[in-house]
């Protein structure tokens, strides 16, 4: 029994080798929070929160980013969530297989693999330039939301599809049109599934900086915009200026901004898992 | 009647948005290629693609791409000499020998990280990863390509990890019990028979890996050090193509050479990650069947 043993042997190197790599792997997941929570949570004051910045931005606040990120995830929101829902009901519901269906699904592969300074570069031209929108929050807001679509899409899909046969063709059967079975029987059902997606999507939108560069992002304005034809400071854009463009920037400023966005980007991270999970209780069937 | 326009209303949007889908697509590319044409006009395709040296405010200017594809050549290919041993190895583990706990926990870390934004692991890489690697390495500046590949690689991680584990997990189970019959031990059915079968799934996985890292552009503009020169080592300031778009775009003219030359790099860099995001989607399917 010399070789089952020795098999046995191998075995438990190779898992111990294994471990040791998800070790490696997520050891300096846990370390990176663990720096710039240290660091950082020293510099935020309530201050640092609600004011805006002054003297060049190393002193105040950051308030005026906090708020043009909130607003370009607001923005972001109102055009992606219908387009995105109407798409996914599209593919789910309305589509044969054919060559217009393959052709959109083809296109939520490919607008998934854009890298982002496209969509910034694209924004740029066709929004800022070609639609006269202007450096703005509105050319901002479209930028992101043609980029988070791609995942909208998917998670609307995938929760759509999660609702049974059967719920249609009772509906169908009681007289019901396609789009009162959708309304009605259809939609209140993946709701939760659809809003995980786009809160996960939105996340990842809001700490997005190549897409902003050229299309929204103001480098210094302690104010706050006016219209959504303004610019505005944005908390990722911030982070880059004052981590590579201003010189002589003290340190726990800009851990504290990291602090920040990280924190936001988690809040709403969270608020997508607690919808999860809240979903997976209440589904009956 | 009433609800027969309404009904006709609501699926005519519902078509339309699904047209819309598509359209964002042509309208990028088509975008995209008008302005990269503009500069075609002016200055040669030949010059463009196979010229040596990227100067743009020099009198005359040249933009010749060969050093900022290197720069993205040679931090990608960093980034993916480490990220796939290490993102391949975990995803086996997750998939195969961590309990169930451990799992948990191992995912949402894997989940956390995805959800960090590249300006912050730029920013890690300002003041801590590059001044370590400089003492450690004793190099001129920390500011180089292997702090990109180095952040890259752990940017990449999460989706080498998760879909290399969703092709693993899908490999069937007879396939595994199988070799337990033939009294094979864990470990042997995992690298001769589960690893093999889900090859696919996880070549799908590390080409959608170097599509994300070659198109990922704070991390680098922060810290590969922004050098346009031909890169010969690793360890030298390098700039990408994407740095090079976001870095210049903010200061030329629009409508300038200059300007129609960074459209021209963002094709270049569209049609790049076209093909291998096509080539993933590819194999995707392959490992469906």
């Amino acid at each position: 029994m010399n070789i089952s043993k020795a098999a046995g042997i191998r075995q438990k190197v190779a898992f111990v080798i294994l471990g040791c790599i998800a070790l490696v792997v997520v050891l300096p997941i846990i370390l990176t929070i663990i720096y710039i929570v240290k660091n950082g949570a020293g510099a935020i004051s309530w201050e640092f929160i609600t004011e805006a910045p002054r003297k060049g931005m190393k002193e105040g606040g950051i308030f005026p980013a906090i708020i043009g990120t909130i607003l370009l995830i607001i923005g972001t929101m109102l055009f992606s969530l219908p387009l995105g829902i109407l798409s996914a009901i599209y593919l789910v519901e309305y589509a044969r297989e054919n060559f217009f269906t393959r052709l959109i699904k083809l296109s939520v592969v490919n607008l998934s693999g854009i890298p982002s300074i496209i969509y910034g570069l694209f924004g740029f031209t066709m929004f800022v330039l070609f639609l006269r929108l202007g450096t703005s929050i509105l050319s901002g807001s479209l930028t992101l939301a043609i980029m988070s679509l791609p995942v909208i899409i998917t998670a609307s899909k995938e929760a759509l599809e999660s609702v049974p046969r059967s719920f249609r063709e009772i509906s169908f059967s009681l007289g019901a049109t396609k789009w009162q079975t959708v309304r009605y029987c259809v939609l209140p059902y993946s709701l939760p599934g659809i809003l995980t997606g786009t809160v996960l999507s939105l996340s990842r939108a809001a700490g997005e900086t190549a897409p902003i560069l050229f299309t929204v992002a103001a480098f210094y304005l302690p104010r706050l915009p006016h219209s959504v034809f303004d610019q505005v400071m944005a908390l990722p854009y911030h982070l880059y200026v004052i981590s590579t463009q201003v010189p002589n920037m003290p340190a726990k400023l800009k851990l504290a901004t990291a602090l920040v966005l990280i924190a936001l980007v988690f809040l709403m991270n969270l608020v997508s898992i607690v919808l999860r999970a809240h979903f997976r209780k209440r589904k009956q069937w | 009647m009433r609800r027969k326009i309404s009904e006709y209303g609501i699926e005519l949007c519902i078509k339309l948005s699904g047209i819309l889908v598509i359209a964002f697509v042509f309208l990028i590319f088509l975008f995209l290629l008008k302005d990269s044409l503009s500069l075609f006009g002016v200055y040669r395709l030949g010059a463009f693609l196979f010229g040596k040296n990227w100067l743009p405010v020099s009198e005359p200017a040249q933009f010749g791409i060969i050093p900022l594809l290197l720069g993205s050549v040679y931090v990608t290919v960093g980034a993916i000499i480490i990220c796939v041993p290490f993102g391949v190895g975990s995803a086996m583990f997750i998939a195969e020998v961590a309990p169930s706990f451990l799992k948990h926990v191992l995912k949402s870390l894997v989940e956390i990280l995805a959800s960090i934004p590249s300006v912050v692991l730029g920013f890690i890489g300002i003041v801590w990863l590059g001044p370590h690697l400089k003492d450690a390495l004793n190099l001129r500046t920390g500011m180089c390509g292997l702090t990109g590949s180095l952040l890259l690689a752990f940017m990449a991680l999460p989706t080498i990890i998760s879909i290399s584990e969703d092709a693993l997990v899908s490999v069937p189970k007879s396939f595994k019990e199988a070799a337990f019959g033939l009294g094979a031990t864990r470990w042997q059915a995992l690298w001769r028979i589960v690893l093999p079968s889900a090859s696919s799934g996880i070549i799908a996985a590390v080409m959608l890996g170097i599509g994300r890292v070659i198109g990922e552009t704070m991390v680098v503009m922060m810290v590969t050090g922004n050098a346009p020169v031909i890169p010969t080592s690793i360890l030298q300031p390098l700039r990408t193509l994407t740095a090079t778009i976001a870095g210049e775009m903010g200061e030329t003219v629009s409508g300038s050479e200059h300007y129609f030359a960074l459209f021209a790099v963002g094709l270049v860099l569209f049609i790049i990650t076209f093909l291998i995001n096509l080539s993933a989607d590819i194999c995707l399917h392959k490992a469906r069947r």
